[in-house]
């Protein structure tokens, strides 16, 4: 299990990123990703505190960070493996390629394996349609998949 | 009958004056520029198709139904957010329109329970109407695959199903059956102002979520109802309707709870009332409403209400059920028995301001005649007396300058001693509607209300001065404007008297009202002082509304004095946007006021001294009127411990709880011979009553209500009423009991009498308010189509008054013994004494009142959120549970009025406003301590009203 913060650190945490952002024009976006990248995911606690200090209802808040899939409700595996859904790769075959990934790692999309180092997720495009069907390990994209690079994937996953 | 059908025009309408002609199906239409195509083709009567669309809220273009085709324009633009333009060409119905909205529908109802017959929205259904209208036979993608409408899809768990939130007490959410065209969630950030709702997730994820994927009851929900009236399916609808059905006929009724006056359609199955729903052309709500006045109407059917008269002897005696000849001739004897013995003086009555004009003007007139004194009061007295006074002083008129429609005109608005969130929900949403747009407010206010800050708005000024220092602040405000130049010279030498106005700039100059000066006693920073008096004065169209934070002090009355010279001395009076508005607590304190309902006014605000006046009515009535002012309400009961004083009918408001003192007025009814109570239930008055005449509900009679801004708006009768008889007939069977003939057979009646006595109302009939809806007073042959603003070419008394407004302190004042300042309030969900709202769900809200104290204090006494504090002042002692908030400021405490078992006006003292008698509600200086449980007072009031409230069973029959 991975170990949560405690709510007064989430707190002090997400009131002292909202001061160094606030004054942005439009800031809510830049305030929710920095709360991404401080503890991982985006807590449930730090939206009250957002909307506070935005003067907007938690309501608009809940509603923003739930439209995009990359803010993340929970914190994810140690890598994340996101493989490319959409039309290009579908395609070039990344179902086979997204069932052979699962039955790899032994779970389904948005799920992390037991372990807690890998967190598998499906992603809608990655411009690199050219090379589907493609994935991307921790910000790193890797085209042309097939079952060889895909067990290399998951070995280097793994480690 | 039948149902009111209000035509939905799709979106808002544009203010544009310019005109704009077009074709839509071969028919010429002109319409207001700005106008969307779906509007003019409405207006034309060619409803085009439409779901997400609806003219409570701004075009949204999402549900692709209302496509058309236009004339050298590529494609099929959705015609509600495209506007017209000069010459267009429009087509609602083409071949390839037909295939693109059925195409549309049938995804729709793909994911749509197909259970029609058994929806609670069967007959009331959009998308029902528009499946229909698109031609819809045939859905070819099933039911299979992702959905959200099965609990379970093939035995498996349907993780995208919801199940209903059936957590508010008046409305269910099934997601279910949600089209996520978010109608709601647009009602609820652009008419309510809320922000509650919004769209979680995206594509076919996407659902509607009450805050942060809460329950309704748990989110920032406020209950007003907004989200489902503007639901196009069953997904939000009320619990009312899903119990009983669909209404079959409805009847355009007025609000009986606040000032505002909201209209609403009371919508009916045979005698059962379904549902309140806002009514569009209501003036002063323009279809909006709040959770008291769409929701909280259960008290009318509620079983503590009592349906037929009782009297007793003795009020240690339990009551004793009668006839209402018995009732109403033993309190005709009584009355004339105490008269005899103690004189003519020696009986009077209180008006209601929640009764209709036509009822409080019977009352005053029993009064009148039939007791032959003045002794007539009313709660005026404990609420906006002062404002009469005030405004009647300085520009001649008793009331508000202006209607709600201002509002939208204003740039700069102060609020002072008001919580409209709470009190006049529906006001607030469409100021905080024009804040969203941009106009700038200041709030005086000792507490952070909701006005202060919530989603979307925020005060420019807060002054967060400490109760008691209104008058030291409003003028000090006027000292910046004064000294810095700020003041509309023009406007002043041309509507006001100018040497008056030299008096008092050069009163207000002085240094002991600068900011600096006064800051410091009011803890107020004098920059922020400075700040609003400039903003005011210099940020365009600047408007004033004020509450009883401004009328229920000791110098009430010189603050509302204070208000109307600050609005004089930048020019603020007379056009839209601007003005001196007072929000007046309840539907019909105005009407009440304006009714003669004072001991020392006859309808109109004429004094009793005026020999022309009395001579209207000793001809008509056939009787002398005193010319002297007959007893307030302090000072009915004053005269009633001293026993000079025997006698009191009380129509519809519960003295002993509202009124300041609880101890002195229990003594003052204690003392009393024949107290008559007449309302829906046995109130805390009624312990000391001898007699208690059943009441009736607004929805029980005919008549008419008069709301903050002037406004007489019908009340019709849309059930007959549970107790036999309305309140006007019940109070012109007592006089006909003791000899007078009324022969009134209809409220209309009585008001027509009102228009032959009264100049100000002299064209308003029941016909004309048939033909105009409402009209707002003066309406005479001046103003035949009655007066949304008032001192538009010139004061009404003339020339505008300024009056020098010179602090003094009250002599409530804290000390060792007691050092904390407690002020009262509302709060949204419960209203006044809470008789009615107590007996709703709306208890769900706020079942107690809470004493409000800031952290600070609250760890100097060693308390915690939620402990039992006692709260003592001089008058007395009450026990309630704290809550800690910074809402407060340190050394001031806060609670609500709306329960007796807190009694908060136990603690209230008998100071009062030095004009009128107001009393002096928002200053109490208490001590807060650790406590156990309730006070001995407490424990002795229950006692005794449990005793006082035993009825009587007979012996049923061998």
């Amino acid at each position: 299990m991975t170990m949560q913060p405690a709510s007064t650190e989430i707190a002090s945490r997400t009131a002292a990123i909202i001061r160094e952002l606030k004054g942005l024009e439009g800031p809510l976006l830049p305030i929710l990703h920095e709360i991404q990248v401080e503890f991982g995911h985006v807590p449930q606690a730090s939206l009250p505190a957002i909307a506070e200090a935005l003067n907007i209802s938690n309501a608009e808040v809940h509603g923003v960070v739930t439209f995009y899939h990359d803010y993340r409700s929970h914190p994810a595996g140690k890598h994340v493996l996101k493989v490319c859904q959409a039309e290009a790769c579908q395609s070039m075959g990344s179902d086979a390629v997204a069932a052979k990934l699962k039955q790899l790692l032994g779970i389904g999309f948005h799920e992390t394996t037991r372990d807690g180092l890998v967190t598998l997720e499906p992603v809608y495009c990655l411009g690199l349609c050219a090379c589907a069907p493609s994935a991307m390990l921790d910000g790193e994209v890797i085209g042309r998949l097939d079952d060889e690079k895909i067990e290399e994937i998951v070995a280097e996953a793994r480690s | 009958m039948g149902l009111i059908q209000e035509i939905d025009f799709g979106t808002p309408a544009s203010t544009s004056q310019k005109q704009v002609t077009l074709t839509v199906d071969g028919f010429t239409v002109t319409v207001s520029e700005g106008t969307s195509i779906m509007r003019a083709s409405m207006e034309a009567g060619i409803a085009i198709p439409k779901l997400c669309a609806t003219d409570m809220v701004d075009a949204f273009g999402s549900c692709r139904l209302c496509l058309v085709e236009i004339d050298g324009r590529n494609g099929t633009p959705s015609s509600c957010t495209t506007p017209v333009a000069p010459g267009m060409v429009v087509h609602t119905q083409t071949g390839k329109l037909k295939d693109i909205r059925r195409g549309v529908m049938e995804l729709y109802i793909s994911d749509h329970p197909l259970d029609c017959l058994t929806c609670a929205a069967n007959g009331d259904c959009e998308l029902q109407t528009q499946a229909g209208v698109v031609g819809l036979r045939d859905v070819r993608y099933g039911y299979e695959g992702d959905n959200h409408v099965f609990k379970k899809n093939d035995g498996a768990e349907n993780f995208k199903w919801m199940a209903k939130d059936e957590s508010n007490p008046y409305f269910t959410y099934d997601p279910s059956k949600c089209i996520v065209c978010s109608r709601c969630v647009r009602a609820c950030e652009e008419v309510q102002g809320t922000f509650a709702l919004t769209i979680e997730g995206r594509g076919f994820g996407s659902r509607v979520s009450p805050g942060m994927h809460q329950l309704f009851i748990d989110s920032e929900c406020v209950s007003c109802g907004a989200c489902v009236q503007a639901c196009p399916t069953a997904t939000l609808s009320e619990k009312s309707v899903i119990q009983i059905g669909q209404p079959e006929h409805s009847m355009v009724t007025t609000c009986a709870y606040c000032g505002v006056g909201c209209q609403f359609k009371a919508e009916m199955r045979g005698d059962e009332l379904v549902r309140m729903v806002p009514y569009k052309d209501g003036k002063a709500n323009r279809g909006h409403s709040c959770v008291k006045g769409r929701f909280a109407y259960g008290y009318s059917t509620h079983k503590d209400r009592i349906l037929n008269p009782m009297i007793r002897e003795k009020i240690t005696d339990p009551w004793r059920e009668v006839s209402w000849e018995e009732a109403l001739t033993y309190t005709a004897n009584e009355f004339r028995r105490i008269q005899y013995q103690y004189g003519r003086t020696s009986i009077g009555g209180i008006t209601s301001s929640r009764c209709t004009n036509e009822e409080t003007y019977l009352v005053q007139k029993l009064i009148r005649q039939g007791f032959r004194n003045n002794n007539v009061d009313t709660c005026a007295r404990v609420c906006h007396s002062p404002t009469g006074y005030g405004l009647g002083q300085t520009f001649g008129t008793s009331a508000g300058t202006q209607d709600f429609d201002s509002v939208e005109h204003t740039d700069v608005v102060m609020v002072i001693g008001a919580n409209p969130a709470a009190a006049h929900p529906v006001f607030a949403s469409r100021l905080k509607k024009r804040l969203r747009k941009g106009a700038k407010l200041i709030v005086l206010d000792p507490r952070r209300t909701e006005m202060v800050k919530s989603a979307h708005i925020e005060a420019e000024y807060h002054l967060p001065l400490k109760p008691g220092t209104n008058v030291a602040v409003v003028t000090s405000l006027a000292h910046v404007i004064v000294t810095e130049g700020l003041f509309d010279e023009k406007f002043i030498r041309e509507r006001c008297d100018w040497d008056e106005f030299q008096d008092w700039a050069s009163f207000v100059a002085l240094p002991e009202n600068s900011p600096e000066v006064v800051g410091k006693p009011a803890n107020v920073d004098p920059e922020l002082i400075r700040g609003a008096a400039r903003l005011y004065a210099r940020g365009g169209n600047g408007s004033i509304y004020y509450g009883l934070g401004v009328t229920e002090h000791s110098q009430g009355s010189t603050t509302v004095i204070a208000i109307a010279n600050l609005a004089m001395a930048t020019g603020n009076i007379g056009r839209p946007g601007v003005g001196v508005n007072p929000l007046r607590g309840q539907n019909n304190v105005q009407g009440s006021c304006d009714m003669g309902s004072f001991p020392h006014e006859l309808p109109g605000y004429r004094h009793v001294s005026g020999d022309a006046v009395r001579d209207i009515y000793e001809t008509l009535w056939g009787v002398k009127i005193d010319d002297e002012p007959g007893l307030r309400i302090p000072n009915m009961l004053d005269a009633a411990v001293d026993g000079s004083f025997k006698g009191l009918y009380v129509q519809g408001e519960d003295i002993l709880q509202s009124d300041p003192d609880t101890k002195h007025v229990a003594a003052g009814l204690a003392a009393m011979e024949c107290v008559v109570v007449h309302d829906l239930f046995l109130n805390e008055t009624a312990n000391y009553a001898h007699v208690f005449l059943p009441g009736s509900t607004f929805l029980e009679k005919d008549g008419t209500f008069t709301n903050a801004e002037r406004r007489i708006n019908r009340v019709r009768k849309v059930m007959a009423p549970k107790n036999g008889l309305a309140d006007w007939e019940v109070t012109q069977k007592l006089a006909q009991t003791m000899g007078l003939n009324w022969n009134y057979r209809h409220p209309s009646e009585i008001m027509d009498e009102i228009a032959m006595t009264t100049p100000s109302f002299a064209k308003v009939s029941y016909d004309y308010l048939e033909k105009m809806g409402s009209v707002q007073w003066p309406c005479n042959d001046k103003a035949p189509e009655g007066t949304p603003i008032v001192h538009v070419d010139g004061f009404v008394r003339g020339k505008g008054k300024f009056i020098r407004t010179e602090y003094v302190a009250t002599d409530e004042k804290t000390g060792p013994r007691f050092p904390l300042l407690l002020t009262t309030g509302r709060i949204l969900s419960q209203y006044n004494v809470g008789a009615q709202t107590r007996r709703t769900d709306n208890v769900m809200w706020h079942s107690e009142d809470r004493l409000e104290i800031h952290p600070h204090d609250a760890e100097n006494r060693g308390l915690r959120d939620g402990d039992w504090v006692r709260l003592t002042s001089r008058s007395g002692e009450t026990t309630l549970r704290a809550l800690i908030t910074d809402r407060v400021s340190p050394g001031v405490v806060y609670t609500t009025f709306h329960h007796p078992d807190t009694q908060a006006n136990v603690i209230t003292t008998d100071f009062s406003d030095w004009a009128t008698n107001c009393p002096e509600y928002k200053v109490t200086a208490v001590q807060v301590g650790a406590s156990n449980g309730p006070s001995d007072w407490q424990r002795d009031y229950n006692e005794q009203a449990e005793q006082s409230r035993r009825i009587a069973t007979l012996q049923a029959a061998e």
